[in-house]
């Protein structure tokens, strides 16, 4: 029973295959709302029709096994291809959909219920498949984004012979703090620099957590031999700091950056001169 | 035979690289090394260079602070030079600060403090 009705789908599916790709491609394209060009969704779904044919024939219902390999395939680099282009996982999933609507009537007529449901099973779990893999997908853009961001938003400068700095912009997290340590920290030794200047200025808000971080930097640097400074703390986060007790200890702090370089600048003076006269001495 | 850490002399500073991962035979040689080139010297400083070292742990941590300590006592000030990015970062998570223990970037740096140290008189941190 069960073959026989395969066998019906199958001769339904390679008999009116001209026709029912044609009507799917209309179908697709219309509700993707001229987002693709036919053409782009003519070959998309050309190529799936065909492995998909192959695989009912060698491998019935059975989507998970081998026999789906290549329409497995073929459905992941589209999902992909149209999670990169935004699409929605709805969107992607309906191009799979849009078949069960497209064989409808013709199985319909021929009163094969069964293998129509059977089939339906086919495409939804397909469905399923490529949600899933659109999903994927959108989770590996988003931690690529996030990775970028890392990288753009920890920049370290040189500011002065012997200084560098660090602009914070956004917030900090012990991932973050993990490669503005390391870059800063790089950067001192590169440089060769003696004072480091941690400016706050762009981080939206101070608490015990983030203070935690900042203090970690600053030892961090200090253990490697230079001074830190943290700058750029507004009022509203002074009054926060002070409000939840955060102890900065003897780490220099000031209002602005410029305060910071100008501090900086001094205490490389003050440090300058008395090795000339030990120098000549 | 375990081997020694030597204690090279530059001027009136004495200069200790650490160049292979201490044990505590060579931590005890070297502690008495030092004290003993310290009185002979009349050393003014003393630069602990660490930046062969790879990992510094709490032991490590401890003998830099021990060394720094003797070296006070005797009437030399003790840099610790040359930590590398990835061990400060390590010694911050491991939460170990180092302190009572000066340092400074490179050698040369090293030096310089403690040339300064000394016109000036002691300098605290």
């Amino acid at each position: 029973m069960a073959q026989d009705e395969s066998g019906r789908l199958l001769s339904l599916l390679t008999d009116g295959q001209d026709d029912l790709v044609a009507r799917w491609i209309r179908t697709v394209t219309s509700s993707l709302a001229g987002r693709l060009t036919p053409a782009e969704v003519q070959q998309d779904l050309t190529e799936l029709y065909r492995a998909l044919l192959v695989a009912v024939r060698e491998g019935g219902t059975a989507t998970r096994g081998e026999a789906f390999g290549e329409v497995r395939s073929l459905l992941t680099e589209l999902s992909r291809n149209r999670a990169r282009q935004g699409f929605s996982p709805t969107e992607t999933a309906i191009s799979l959909f849009a078949l069960k609507e497209v064989l409808e009537p013709a199985l319909v007529e021929s009163a094969d219920v069964a293998a129509f449901v059977r089939f339906s099973r086919v495409l939804d779990d397909l469905g399923l498949y490529t949600v899933e893999v659109h999903a994927k997908t959108r989770e590996e853009i988003i931690s690529a984004q996030a990775e970028q961001l890392l990288e753009l938003s920890t920049p370290v400068v040189k500011l002065w012979d012997g200084i560098v700095g660090v602009p914070l912009v956004g917030t900090l997290d012990s991932a973050r703090t993990q490669v503005v340590m390391e870059k800063l920290l790089q950067s001192l030794l590169d440089q060769n620099a003696t004072h480091a200047i941690v400016d706050i200025t762009g981080v939206p808000s101070v608490d015990t957590q983030v203070a935690q971080h900042l203090l970690k930097t600053v030892v961090a640097a200090r253990m490697m031999g230079a001074e830190c400074t943290i700058s750029g703390i507004r009022p509203q986060i002074a009054q926060t700091i002070v409000a939840l007790g955060i102890e900065f200890g003897d780490i220099t702090t000031k209002a602005t950056l410029a305060d910071a370089l100008r501090h900086a600048l001094h205490r490389i003076e003050q440090t300058r001169v008395p090795a000339g006269i030990g120098g000549q001495a | 035979m375990t081997d020694r850490v030597p204690v090279l002399k530059i001027g009136d500073v004495l200069l200790v690289s650490i160049q292979v991962d201490l044990e505590d035979q060579m931590v005890m040689d070297l502690q008495e090394d030092l004290s003993q080139r310290i009185v002979d010297t009349g050393a003014h400083g003393v630069v602990i260079d660490i930046s062969a070292l790879e990992i510094v742990d709490s032991f490590v941590g401890r003998m830099l602070a021990t060394i720094a300590a003797i070296s006070r006592v005797l009437g030399a000030d003790t840099v610790v030079v040359g930590m590398r990015p990835a061990v400060a970062m390590t010694l911050v998570e491991l939460g170990l600060s180092l302190g009572g223990v000066r340092t400074a970037l490179n050698l040369e740096q090293g030096i310089g403090a403690l040339r300064r140290a000394r016109d000036q008189g002691p300098v605290g941190r």
